[in-house]
């Protein structure tokens, strides 16, 4: 029975299911008010604390039921998709400029170290006096967690190109920019991918955080207000949502990747017969 | 006048760590290749030999001395001749096909014009039907044939060859071989092979230069191999010719490994 049973390659969906029933079944019997405290003093504060199930899913129904939420949900996509658009390209360009030229890694490299290492988040103050509480502010954010991850990604990617595939495209005449094109970048592309799945993620954070701090729409926006009347099922329904969606971008991201980096070689790649 | 002349070449090298700490890898190195001549350059390991070819290559600028490509000195990346690495040398990202019209695309040529080329090359390798696998889903030996048709199609006028089939086994290696003796035959390129292998040296080669062991090698000794042609590697090995010139080589070479062995023993 339990060789059946036992967790393998085909079942891993089952099991992933099976988790997610446990996870929201602890969650139902353990904020119903109709069952008595286990930790708390009354049945009442459960609930309170963690919300509901139940409610946090009808909130959720009435979001997309009644369309208030698309004109949010858009707003906060809006903003991760362009930092993540922003930060990636310049990280890319800066990270392949700074990989090229040593010279000038060099000169700056306490700079990019200190702006890596400043708290980002004090910065959404900044931001929403340069840039307004609309959608700038945000994706300013957004794009300065980005930014570094993806730059010292692709500056590692280019820095550890393989001399001899180097050496052997300039000897069949490849010319600088050829150079760039057909070594260097390929070369970092993996470099990056791996990078981009963080990326998202932070993106997802500078536009929220940054909706949080200050701003008249987005999920953010829909949680602070939320938290301000202690209305905790909304508070918890915005956080399913963002997770869902930031799973969904990065599951994208899954398959742009797959699709771009077919050359590399996968483990395993026999078949059991 | 020769293809490829290496003059009085030295290379001495700075350390990065060490400002001050000098390594001479080469002095006063003179060599040359004749048109369509095999040129094989032996010499215990690490005595370097691959600096010598990179000057060859242009991708190694010499302390002192010149490197003259049919008469003109060479200026930057010597574009007259192909290099066969000792390493991996494939763009991991590119198809076998892609991989061996890069040369061609770099040029400039399309890659509609290019492919019809580039299957033919590959198909005169023994791959014909791999175009479209990565590096990495063909064998180390189909990896060496690709990049060998990724060389002959830009249908260079010299062949620089840095130990390429070392990281072959012995029967992979007799057949890659033989397969270029072969094409080499059929245009008669100018080649110059290097390798720590005296046997693969002598059966392949017009000429043999044996060098000194490291630091500072240079050439210590020539010898003109006048076995017939065409051969074949694996018999070669047999005739008494054979034997007589390897002993005569081994001889001269001897004293040198042993003084690499010894350093390298120390280092």
């Amino acid at each position: 029975m339990w060789k059946r049973i036992k967790p393998n390659r085909n079942n891993v969906r089952i099991y992933q299911a099976v988790l997610v029933v446990l996870l929201l079944a602890v969650w139902y019997f353990g904020t119903n008010p109709n069952i008595p405290a286990i930790y708390f003093d009354s049945p009442d504060k459960a609930p309170f604390f963690f919300g509901e199930p139940v409610k946090v899913a009808q909130r959720l129904w009435d979001w997309f039921y009644g369309g208030e939420i698309y004109a949010h949900l858009w707003v906060t996509l809006e903003e991760t998709m362009l930092a993540f658009a922003i930060g990636t390209v310049s990280g890319l360009a800066v990270g392949l400029w700074l990989g090229l030229a040593p010279t000038w890694a060099e000169i700056l490299d306490p700079f990019i170290k200190g702006a890596n290492a400043m708290p980002r988040v004090i910065l959404a103050p900044i931001f929403m006096v340069w840039f307004g509480l609309g959608v700038g502010s945000k994706v300013a954010l957004g794009v300065t967690l980005v930014f570094f991850i993806v730059f010292f990604n692709v500056y590692q990617g280019v820095r550890e190109v393989s001399p001899v595939v180097l050496a052997n495209a300039r000897m069949l005449g490849a010319s600088q920019k050829q150079l760039l094109r057909s070594v260097y970048l390929p070369s970092a592309m993996s470099w990056v991918f791996a990078s981009l799945h963080n990326a998202v993620g932070l993106a997802f954070v500078g536009a929220v955080v940054g909706e949080y701090l200050g701003s008249a729409s987005g999920v953010g926006y829909l949680i602070h207000q939320a938290e301000g009347v202690f209305d905790i099922n909304t508070v918890f329904a915005g956080i399913v949502l963002l997770t869902i969606f930031a799973i969904v971008l990065d599951w994208i991201v899954g398959i742009i990747e797959k699709r771009l980096m077919v050359w590399q070689p996968r483990a395993g790649e026999t078949e059991r017969m | 006048m020769s293809a490829l002349e290496l003059n009085d070449i030295t290379c001495t090298f700075i350390s990065r760590d060490d400002p001050s700490a000098r390594y001479t890898a080469v002095r006063n190195a003179s060599l040359a290749v004749g048109e369509g001549e095999f040129v094989s350059v032996v010499g215990p390991t690490g005595c370097g030999k691959s600096t010598l070819l990179n000057v060859a290559a242009g991708l190694l600028m010499p302390s002192s001395g010149e490197c003259k490509v049919f008469g003109s000195a060479l200026e930057g990346v010597n574009t007259r001749a192909g290099y066969l690495f000792q390493t991996e040398s494939l763009m991991p990202w590119r198809t076998a096909l892609a991989n061996v019209i890069a040369g061609l695309e770099f040029r400039g040529m399309s890659r509609a014009e290019a492919a019809p080329k580039g299957e033919a090359w590959l198909a005169r390798v023994g791959l014909a039907g791999f175009g479209e696998r990565y590096p990495h889903q063909l064998s180390g030996g189909q990896r060496k044939r690709v990049a060998l048709a990724q060389c002959l199609i830009m249908d260079p006028k010299i062949i620089l060859m840095d130990e390429p089939f070392s990281a072959l086994d012995v029967q992979t290696r007799q057949l890659m071989e033989n397969e270029l003796l072969e094409l080499w035959a059929a245009d008669r390129k100018s080649v110059l092979f290097i390798t720590h292998d005296l046997e693969e040296a002598i059966a392949l080669s017009d000429r043999v230069i044996v060098l000194s062991a490291g630091p500072e090698t240079h050439p210590i000794g020539e010898f003109p191999i006048d076995l017939p042609r065409p051969r074949d590697v694996s018999e070669v090995r047999l005739t008494p010719r054979f034997l007589e010139l390897h002993e005569k080589i081994w001889h001269a070479m001897k004293e040198e490994v042993l003084k690499g062995y010894q350093q390298q023993l120390k280092a």
